[in-house]
Parts: C-alpha cells; structure tokens; sequence
C-alpha cells in the first residue's frame, strides 16, 4: 500500500525463489558483484607489461578528436577519409569538439555522402552495388516474412510500411530529378 | 561481411590483417555474432560508420600470429575477446574501467575502442570476417576454457556480461522488483542475472511474442507485451501498488519501439542519438528514489530524454559500456554451476557468406530471431 510506510507484498517469499531459480541470491553480496565498486584498483593490470604502451605507426595524418592530446598510441586503420566525404570528416575533426553538434552532425552527412560515392564509385567496377543481395530482402521469402509480422500484436507493424520509402525515397527522388534533367536538356536541344 | 552504406552489406575479399602494433595479435575467427547495436550501425545511425568497414564486436577464434612484444598468447590458442579494446594501463583501465580505455580510440574521448564499431569508436575492422587484428592481445583477450564451447564463449564476448553488467548497475538488494526493458539477448541475461543478485520479482517488458515467451522460460521472468495495453507506465504502477519498480533497467537502446513520433525522428531520421522510448518508461515507471540501469546503446547526438522526471523522482541513473572482462571469472562460475546457459538463447546459425540475409533477418525480426551467430569459414 503505497500511502502509508508498508511496501507492496511481493507474490513469492525469498525462500520459495530460491527453491525455483536456479542459482538465485548467488550474488545477493554486492562484494560477490564484480564492478562493485565501480572504481577498482586493478592489479593485475589483466597482463599488461608496460605503463604506457610502445605507440602505432602513423600511416597517414590519422584524424582524432580535438579533445584529445595526442594520437592515442594505438588506433584502427580501417577505412582512411576519401573524397568529398573524407573532407567533410576531416573537417568535423580538426574543428569542433564531441561537445558540439556540429562535429556529430558533419559526421552523419559524411556518412551519407560516402555511401553514395561508393555506390556511384561501384557501378564502374565489375561489382556494382545490388540492392537484392546486398539489403538481404531475399530472406523475406525464406525466413517467414509474412508469418513473421502478422498476428503477432507487433507495435513496429503500424510504421514499417514506412521503411521502404525512407530506404527507397532518396533513389526514388534522385531518379526523378535525373529523369527531369534529362528531359529538360533534351526538349532544350529540340527548340 | 563489408557495410556498403545503410542497410546494405556484403562478403567481400579484403587483405587478412597484418600485425600493426607489437601487442596485436592476428585471430582466425570461428564465430561471432550479430549484435542488436551492430543494428546501429546497419541504419546509419552511428556517425562515422565508413563504407567498407567490417563490423563484428562478438567473435571466437583461433590465434594465428602474435607480434613480437605478445607474451600472453601464442599461435593455435583458442581465444575469446572482449568487445571494448583496451590498454590495461592507462588512467580507467587501472581502477576497471575497461570499456572507457584512453588509448585506443583517437576519435573520441567520451567512448572507448569497440571491434567493428565505427570510427567514432576506433575505427577497428570488426570479426564478422574470417581473420581480425587484436589489439593489446595480451590484455583483452583469454583463452576459453577447456569446458566451455564456443558458443557460450561467444555471448560472453558481450550480450551476457552486458546483460549482467546491466543488472548490477541497478544496485538490486534482496527482494527488488525489477523492471527490464526489451527481451532481447541482453534484456533476456539481465532478467536472469537479477535473481542471481536476489531480486524478489523479475518483469520483463517487450512487444514481440516469441521473445516474451522467452523471457518466460529461459529468465523466469513475468512478462508483458507493452501493444496490448494503452499505456505501459501505468500498467506497471497498477501492478506494482501504484508504488512503480525498484530497479527498472533498459535494456532496448536505441532501437526502441513503441512510440511512432520518437521512432521516426531517432531510428528513420537520425535526429536523436536513439530512440529515448524505453528509457522514458523507465524513468516512468521506476518508484521515487529508485535506479535506473541503462546498457542498451545509444549513439552520441542528444536525445529527448525526461530529464526533469529522473530529477524530481530523485532517481539514480547508472550507466556504461560493460568492462567484460571483469565480469568473466564470476561468469564462468555461474555457467559451472549451471545457474546460466548463455547459448540457450540462439536462434539461428548463418554462413558469413550470407550475412546480408542475416542482418535483415535480425532487423526485420524475421523467423523467431532472437541471437543469430556468424560461422565464419563455412
């Protein structure tokens, strides 16, 4: 009863949870927890035998946060800035913050810009982009993706018919706009 | 497995990667995992996820070339690695904080390094491949032990030890009721792991049947479906005495369902860091004075979180990327016992060359998909 100082009954005692759960109240010691406390002098050091550690190659100008000294000795190298998305990168880190949405913001449009150059950038290789393999919609058919959406009360139902034009709309409306362009410069041409 | 730009990822033929450091070890992956984060990822939800980056921050292997200052390890080691990179070394890493190392990640200070986690996070090649660089190979990883199989190993690479992680942020005392939103892995182990911590009633919150009737089975758990009723929150206040729960721990991250507003301004537009849905009913529906506990992963940009409620509630809000490793050795524990059986919980098994079906599988909740693993070199 909330309004006055009692809690709630619970609907089984302590003794009948352990008699049900395996392993229940193992860890009911918080010093058998172990993050607790939070801030644990840790002495093995999990096998570390350096105190600050032998620093990586820096293969090119790797870009890092303003917000750090230093090039953290050690980093990933797995897809170095390119093109107009690289420069928009490399802009968002050499000028703002994480603090600033400015430096999250360039960041998404980067992510943006990139995938459409490498889509564009593919369709002159001998792999272009596939939009059927690559999204996987294959696996609609042989992994029930009917059965899989419909009677089963799902809360997401009522907004995936939204997916498809979000995912689609861009190609949708880039298309359109080429199409009108095209049109355009020819009715110009036939003047 | 190579992102190819939002929603979209093949099996390409990359370089297998080379030593770049004198602690990295090279490591021939045997399985990994798809993660619900790495569904972040797959959205375009994580800024600066770089096309042609490979993601993966679940995997196993076999080591299959150490660098010349590796003492820990050698070639032919069967090895688990923790999702976060980390030094052992500096400032966090020293006092536990594993998941907060201050060097391994240049692009950003306010998040550690994390396998095939974008460059906000690194930058780091990721094991949803068939080999992958392990930095400070004598530091994260272990070598599983001789009576753990692989497929439990690898869910403690992250979902189980977020999972548990999860429910020891919420400070759980004898008798708690406690709240978990999203029956996915990491919401199922967090249900779970809050027995273990002696909790007295378990409440598992979700909208997909097959995952509540999980949460039944496989955490014990009471369960509701949050579609069938108008409003959640007060559902769980009528349950609970009107009082609300102890401990609510969100478990759903950005990807939260439920509210069509907040899905398509965070999910679909990317104008939110992720989807606040599940952490407002959390701050909702916890009592006064209670703790929030939030692991489901949220990207960097602000998200319209109920702030002034978590303060005039006076709630303790608790939160970070799990330390994993510092979770093992009481993990292996439990599974010795047999109080948890991490790999009770996956799905489905996909060939990596057919990966691109896996993911969307995963996203679209296709087919009861609760865990898929990678087997990688099929």
């Amino acid at each position: 009863m909330t309004y006055t100082s009692e809690r709630p009954p619970l609907p089984e005692t302590s003794e009948q949870l352990r008699a049900r759960i395996p392993g229940w109240g193992a860890d009911l010691d918080p010093k058998d927890r172990p993050s607790v406390p939070k801030l644990q002098w840790q002495e093995d050091r999990t096998g570390a035998h350096w105190e600050f550690p032998e620093r990586q190659p820096e293969k090119w100008p790797r870009e890092r946060s303003i917000e750090h000294e230093f090039l953290t000795p050690v980093f990933g190298t797995s897809c170095p800035p390119a093109g107009f998305s690289g420069m928009l990168r490399k802009l968002s880190y050499r000028k703002y913050s994480e603090g600033r949405a400015a430096h999250w913001l360039l960041l998404l449009a980067a992510d943006r810009v990139d995938a459409w150059e490498s889509h564009i950038r593919s369709l002159l290789t001998l792999r272009p982009d596939n939009p059927i393999t690559q999204t996987g919609v294959l696996s609609e058919f042989s992994r029930h993706g009917v059965s899989s959406r419909f009677g089963k009360k799902r809360a997401d139902v009522k907004h995936q018919m939204l997916d498809p034009v979000i995912v689609a709309g861009p190609w949708v409306l880039v298309g359109g706009l080429v199409f009108a362009a095209i049109r355009r410069m020819l009715r110009r041409g036939g003047q | 497995m190579v992102y190819r730009g939002p929603y979209k990822v093949r099996v390409e033929e990359k370089d297998v990667p080379a030593i770049e450091h004198p602690n990295d070890a090279v490591v021939r992956v045997t399985r990994a995992a798809i993660c619900g984060s790495d569904l972040h990822l797959y959205h375009g939800m994580m800024p600066d996820t770089r096309v042609g980056m490979t993601f993966g921050h679940e995997f196993v292997g076999v080591v299959e070339e150490v660098g010349s200052s590796v003492r820990n390890l050698a070639r032919g080691d069967r090895v688990m690695v923790p999702f976060n990179i980390f030094c052992g070394t500096c400032w966090y890493c020293a006092r536990g904080l594993y998941s907060n190392c201050h060097n391994v990640n240049p692009n950003a200070t306010a998040v550690g390094g994390i396998y095939g986690y974008s460059h906000t996070c690194g930058g780091y090649d990721g094991g949803q491949a068939e080999y992958v660089r392990v930095p400070f190979a004598d530091v994260g990883p272990a070598v599983i032990p001789g009576w753990m199989d692989d497929e439990d190993a690898v869910l403690l690479t992250d979902a189980l030890a977020t999972g548990y992680f999860g429910a020891q942020l919420g400070d759980i005392v004898e008798g708690d009721v406690v709240v978990v939103f999203g029956a996915g892995p990491v919401g199922l182990y967090a249900a779970k792991s809050a027995w273990l911590m002696g909790a007295g009633r378990v409440i598992v919150i979700d909208h997909l049947e097959y995952r509540l009737a999980k949460a039944r089975t496989f955490a014990h758990a009471e369960t509701y479906n949050f579609s069938e009723y108008d409003d959640i929150v007060v559902h769980l206040k009528k349950i609970t005495g009107y009082l609300g729960a102890d401990v609510a721990i969100d478990a759903a991250g950005a990807e939260a369902d439920g509210n069509f507003v907040q899905h398509v301004t965070s999910a679909k537009l990317k104008l939110q860091g992720g989807s606040p849905v599940a952490l407002n009913w959390a701050i909702d529906s916890v009592r006064k004075g209670g703790t929030i506990s939030v692991m489901g992963a949220y990207g960097p940009m602000f998200s319209a979180v109920k702030f002034g409620d978590a303060l005039n509630k006076g709630l303790t809000l608790r939160m970070n990327q799990c330390p994993v490793k510092r979770q093992w050795p009481r993990l292996f524990e439990h599974i010795r016992n047999g109080y948890l059986k991490p790999s009770d919980i996956v799905t489905h098994r996909i060939p990596l060359e057919h990966i691109a079906e896996g993911y969307h599988m995963f996203s679209a909740k296709l087919d009861g998909c609760i865990k898929p693993l990678i087997v990688a070199g099929s």
